[in-house]
């Protein structure tokens, strides 16, 4: 993620002279995507929050880490395993839950946002199209903030196993024990895989957020959100079930199931890429009606956007 | 092929119709000033005409259905809103960035000549900057994209009288020539009457009046009626006549000049005497005299 393109100016000089008829589909689409990142700096800017959050709390654990280390080195393998790694996998899901969360509130603000400070207006006198400025914001949370998550995933690992490693060599410890018990580099390629799942288990998702995003004039958060609870309680009160609440948990968190193979434990654990079943993923139903879902919804969000002007 | 033709152009939110049967010729070439009251159906007119709503009727934009193919259109059209639709959040050189990378038409060297001009920073977001400079940033923007037409919706709201002058002068002597067509809608209807070429009234969805300046300035005279011919001016007909410091002003439509001149003194008559004559005349105001302006100008003087 390029951030500095922020300050500076000539960062797109290179895209000086072009023939209209050679300015391809994919170059509106570029730029609207470099657009969004300019507007919602927060894309970046609370991750980073969290990550200094984390790199600086877990600075303050080093402190007895070497009497810990050693007792942790007593256990029995897959327990020494679990220990070392713990801190890093927590980490990792902090990072992974934070950019959710920021995913939300963009897509909350994205169509919203445009149409509120009248910029609507802009936007439709350039020739992008709406299909072309609604998949720029749909890409946002389903690929700029997965790459954002895993790119600072991979530097606070890293600072963490050098605050590890520079601990033990001044407690006289050799900070191989982390890298012997902590796989790093096949652990990112988990996260890589987790991530990837994960946004399109979530896809659905972004695309109502969008949707409402699209279609409200106020209160987006509350018009995404409500329906929901109302169902739910509609359901609980009527037939006594809550069905619809463990359909919108399993679609919250129900990807981990077919797109890991924790071998039947109760605290999942990744120990080898065997574990990683992206064929199963693919087969299952669920994640094929959520992009349906996720398609209808953005279909419907561009349609919606041709009508849009300020409100 | 006119720039913009437009044939029973209807447009109706709800109950309230805001275009009403609405036929439209601009050639290539004209600065056509379309005039008319709030609410009247400028705003409506203009977005049908820049795909920004649906509408029933004719209507094609240089040869493009606009509803259809707004993002085609938009390549050979540009559009100021008023002055508030950059957004705040912006930079300066953000937005150069993003036009040069979405539109093939625009010449970003040009856009950077026009921002020489001014005191607008590159580093600067659009909310740092003044409501005239931002009129001179989306000004620059725009001239520097080679369209076929410009629309300009209240294009200088806002706007104090230096960057009003200002913004025609540039749009005049920078950036029109005769294979553009521009299309702007103002209340500050005196600013632009040595711009246009065409004149357009509309009101409650109509179009009331509609006229070549050329036309304007053959067909309609005021004069600055004596008292002593004031009957023999009123048989003549003027379509609107009004007090001012105790004589009578009149407005006459196809009457000869020589004859007027006989009766008092002739002038050239402004666009905005025009449109309170019509449009005074439209809403059923009894003439001659009009009822309304005379019971304003008594109010103020007494």
């Amino acid at each position: 993620m390029n951030t500095q393109s922020n300050t500076v100016p000539e960062s797109s000089s290179d895209s000086q002279p072009i023939a209209p008829a050679a300015m391809s589909t994919t170059r509106p689409l570029y730029w609207s995507v470099r657009r969004e990142v300019w507007e919602n700096r927060s894309l970046y800017i609370v991750p980073l929050i969290v990550a200094a959050v984390q790199v600086f709390g877990f600075a303050i654990t080093t402190i007895g880490l070497a009497d810990r280390r050693r007792a942790v080195l007593l256990l029995d393998p897959e327990h020494q395993r679990a220990a070392i790694e713990q801190p890093y996998d927590l980490a990792a899901a902090m990072m992974i839950f934070t950019v959710f969360i920021v995913g939300v509130f963009y897509c909350l603000d994205a169509l919203h946002g445009e149409r509120r400070d009248r910029s609507i207006l802009f936007w439709k006198s350039l020739p992008v199209s709406d299909l072309t400025t609604v998949l720029s914001k749909a890409i946002i949370p389903l690929v700029v903030l997965p790459l954002i998550a895993i790119a600072i995933i991979v530097c606070v690992q890293l600072v963490m196993v050098l605050e590890t490693g520079v601990v033990l060599i001044f407690h006289g410890m050799s900070p191989a024990t982390t890298w012997a018990h902590f796989p790093v580099f096949q652990n990112w390629l988990v996260l890589l895989y987790a991530l990837a799942a994960l946004a399109l288990w979530h896809a659905p998702i972004y695309g109502w957020l969008l949707l409402v995003s699209g279609w409200v004039r106020r209160a987006t958060f509350l018009w995404a959100v409500l329906p929901i609870i109302a169902i739910q309680i509609f359901e609980r009160i009527t037939f006594g079930t809550s069905y619809f609440g463990a359909f919108v948990k399993h679609r919250l968190m129900g990807f981990a199931p077919d797109a890991f193979d924790f071998h039947g434990r109760h605290n999942p654990t990744i120990d080898s890429l065997a574990q990683l079943t992206p064929g199963r993923y693919l087969s299952t139903p669920g994640l094929w009606i959520g992009l349906l879902f996720a398609v209808a919804f953005l279909a419907l969000t561009i349609r919606l956007r041709r009508y849009r002007g300020p409100i | 092929m006119a720039t913009i033709e437009a044939r029973g152009l209807r447009k109706a939110y709800g109950t309230t119709i805001a275009l009403d049967g609405v036929d439209l010729r601009v050639e290539e070439g004209r600065i056509l000033g379309l005039i008319g009251p709030n609410g009247a159906g400028k705003t409506t007119a203009l977005n049908a005409i820049l795909g920004l709503t649906s509408y029933q009727g004719e209507l094609k934009v240089l040869g493009l259905d606009p509803w259809a193919a707004r993002e085609q259109l938009m390549r050979d059209v540009s559009f100021i809103a008023d002055v508030a639709v950059l957004p705040r959040w912006i930079r300066v050189s953000q937005a150069l960035d993003y036009v040069a990378g979405v539109h093939p038409r625009f010449d970003r060297a040009k856009a950077e000549g026009f921002l020489e001009k001014t005191t607008i920073k590159r580093t600067s977001k659009v909310r740092e900057l003044s409501k005239g400079m931002v009129a001179q940033l989306h000004l620059a923007l725009v001239m520097a994209i080679d369209a076929k037409l410009l629309v300009l919706d209240e294009p200088t709201l806002g706007l104090d009288i230096l960057f009003r002058k200002q913004f025609y002068d540039s749009l005049l002597n920078d950036y029109f020539d005769r294979s553009r067509t521009i299309v702007v809608t103002t209340h500050q209807v005196e600013e632009v009457q040595d711009v246009l070429t065409d004149l357009m009234f509309i009101d409650r969805g109509r179009i009331a009046l509609e006229c070549s300046m050329e036309e304007f300035d053959s067909r309609y005279v005021e004069v600055m009626v004596n008292p002593e011919h004031l009957a023999a001016a009123r048989a003549l007909n003027p379509i609107h006549e009004r007090p001012v410091f105790g004589r009578s002003v009149m407005l006459f439509d196809h009457v000869d000049r020589q004859q007027l001149a006989t009766l008092g003194e002739v002038r050239r008559p402004s666009i905005a005497d025009l449109f309170v004559a019509v449009m005074g005349n439209q809403a059923g105001v009894a003439q001659p005299p009009s009822h309304k302006a005379t019971a304003r100008q008594g109010g103020a003087t007494t």
